[in-house]
């Protein structure tokens, strides 16, 4: 799959009460919490994004509680992709059960500024910057959680365990 | 070549040879928990994947004790959902009503997890368990409801960094503040997708209430798990508690570690971490003078009763700043009692203090005890990101019991020996 769309930074160590306050943690419903996307960093954060776009993060992205709601929010507010320095451990695992694609790239996040266009083919690892020319190709998932994706996900791969 | 606690511990709960970090393993798990936030995600996921019992109904717990007593109608339809999973399933482990306690210090209190388990959560603070020589770890809902109905989950075997804490440390100076100390020093991702390992002469003479409360913050670290050896100390703790099983489990000698970090307690001041991540630890008399509008004492990283015990001795023959909200929630019903058979509720209630019932909420910015724009709060629990306690223009700084009593008194941080 590739997505096309603009670049969003937000920084290191974004924390998930950033990425989603408790207050909203309510519900469960995607597009609810997509509303909220963000609103931890700055109210209204979310009235920028377009269908498609990218987040761009830093160091330790998604540090802090376990909330599946996290990465269920960022989906919900019609981010597909997040490209960081690094991610939190818990973060990284629910943001790939949900199916967001999360690429860990280091100091080649520096090529990435606000508001560049950027297209990501999401099977490859492949990042393109068309504003600025550069690309980046990102290293592949590990074996074992490639074969969870080639089952469809998590609720897939427990589905075949469990029949 | 020597294993790591971590691997130890791993390794009795596979049939793959745990060969070293990065590795990728299956492993039985001995317990499973989610709470009211994060069991109604797992329950879709686990009713998705077309599970129809959770594997072992022993081995499932779920507590209620983040939104509760239910704040809001929303926060109230979460906890039914809980609920009738946890009827139609048979969960054995459900707390609500007047049994719940913050998950973390009830589950141990309970006998519920012990040495050499393994205990996945879907909460980040599970790690706490790491206090008792249990491997746990927080991951999401997913992965919980795949655990329920599974009974296993993978890892990735982490490397792990071995924290020493020798020396003798002084008057108000305790696990907290070893912890905020060593989260200072490695930073908020210092050990990702990594195990801290505690040993040292302090850790020996350490209270298991201690122990859990350095345990609970690996996360803060970005770690993995923080693990303490199963010794004797935490053998009789847990079974005291109810637990059976566990061994004595220490690392080898010879075990590899990524890193060892040799921490001195002796002469160390209370730590307080600085707003907005855990890794911004100064002495306290650093932030000596700041005005505070709230202490809070309580959560799983210090709501147990030797807090409430350090925190009654601050605030004993004391007045809380009238100008100071100053909540206590100890944070099990058990630990409640206690304090009033101990008179430590007397205290509290002398020194103006607002004494709540056992609750998660004040922590996440969840309920009782919300700060406005332009506050400024002084707290026991474990994170002071942007905006975790109320607005996104209050400040959240993080301290020992000692120092949060001694700044409610003040109505500003100050050092307990200095009151």
């Amino acid at each position: 799959m590739k997505v096309t769309g603009t670049a969003h930074k937000v920084g290191d160590h974004i924390d998930t009460d950033a990425i989603i306050p408790a207050r909203f943690l309510v519900t469960t419903d995607a597009k609810e919490l997509g509303r909220n996307c963000m609103e931890g960093l700055e109210a209204g954060w979310v009235k920028r994004i377009k269908e498609n776009d990218v987040m761009i993060g830093g160091v330790n992205f998604g540090c802090g509680s376990s909330r599946e709601h996290a990465p269920i929010s960022i989906l919900g507010a019609g981010i597909p992709v997040v490209l960081a320095h690094s991610f939190a451990r818990i973060f990284y695992r629910n943001g790939f059960n949900m199916g967001l694609v999360l690429l860990e790239i280091g100091d080649d996040i520096d090529k990435f500024s606000d508001t560049d266009e950027i297209e990501v083919d999401t099977a490859s690892g492949l990042i393109k910057n068309l504003t600025t020319g550069a690309t980046v190709q990102a290293a592949p998932v590990p074996p074992f959680m490639q074969e969870i994706l080639n089952a469809g996900g998590l609720v897939e791969y427990a589905k075949r365990k469990l029949a | 070549m020597g294993q790591t606690l971590a691997e130890k511990i791993l390794q009795n709960h596979t049939d793959q040879e745990v060969t070293g970090a990065g590795q990728i393993v299956q492993c039985r798990v001995d317990m499973v928990l989610a709470n009211d936030i994060t069991a109604p995600l797992a329950i879709k996921s686990f009713k998705a994947m077309g599970a129809k019992k959770v594997f072992d109904q022993d081995k499932v717990s779920l507590v209620c004790d983040h939104f509760t007593p239910n704040k809001d109608i929303d926060s109230a339809e979460q906890v039914k959902v809980v609920r009738e999973f946890a009827e139609e399933m048979g969960v054995t482990h459900y707390y609500e009503c007047g049994e719940v306690g913050v998950e973390h210090a009830l589950l141990p209190e309970k006998g519920i997890v012990g040495p050499g388990d393994i205990v996945v959560g879907a909460d980040s603070h599970t790690c706490t368990y790491g206090g008792l020589g249990a491997f746990a770890t927080g991951m999401g809902s997913t992965d919980i409801g795949a655990a329920m109905a599974l009974g296993e989950t993978w890892f990735k075997v982490p490397p792990t960094i071995r924290v020493n804490f020798i020396g003798t440390p002084g008057q108000y100076v305790g696990a907290k503040d070893f912890v905020l100390k060593q989260i200072g020093i490695l930073g908020v991702s210092g050990a990702l997708y990594k195990a801290l390992e505690y040993g040292g002469e302090v850790v020996d003479n350490m209270s298991l209430e201690g122990r859990m409360t350095i345990a609970n913050m690996a996360i803060e670290a970005g770690g993995k798990v923080g693990l303490f050896p199963a010794d004797q100390k935490a053998l009789d703790y847990s079974h005291n508690a109810g637990f059976s099983g566990g061994e004595l489990m220490v690392a080898d000698e010879d075990a590899v570690y990524e890193r060892v970090l040799d921490i001195d307690v002796t002469g160390m001041a209370p730590q307080v971490a600085c707003p907005h991540l855990p890794e911004n630890v100064k002495p306290v008399d650093e932030t000596a003078g700041l005005r505070i509008h709230q202490a809070v004492i309580g959560s799983c990283t210090n709501g147990r009763i030797e807090d409430m015990r350090l925190a009654a001795e601050v605030l004993k023959g004391r007045k809380v700043d009238p100008k100071v909200r100053c909540i206590i929630l100890p944070a099990t019903p058990s630990i409640w009692k206690a304090c009033m058979k101990e008179g430590l509720m007397e205290v509290f209630m002398d020194a103006g203090c607002i004494v709540g019932p056992p609750t998660c909420g004040p922590c996440l910015g969840g309920h009782m005890g919300i700060l406005a724009g332009g506050e400024r709060a002084i707290t026991t629990t474990n994170r002071n990101f942007k905006g975790r306690m109320g607005s996104l223009e209050s400040e959240v700084f993080l301290s020992n019991p000692a120092v949060a009593a001694a700044s409610a008194v003040a109505g500003e941080i100050t050092n307990p020996a200095k009151l």
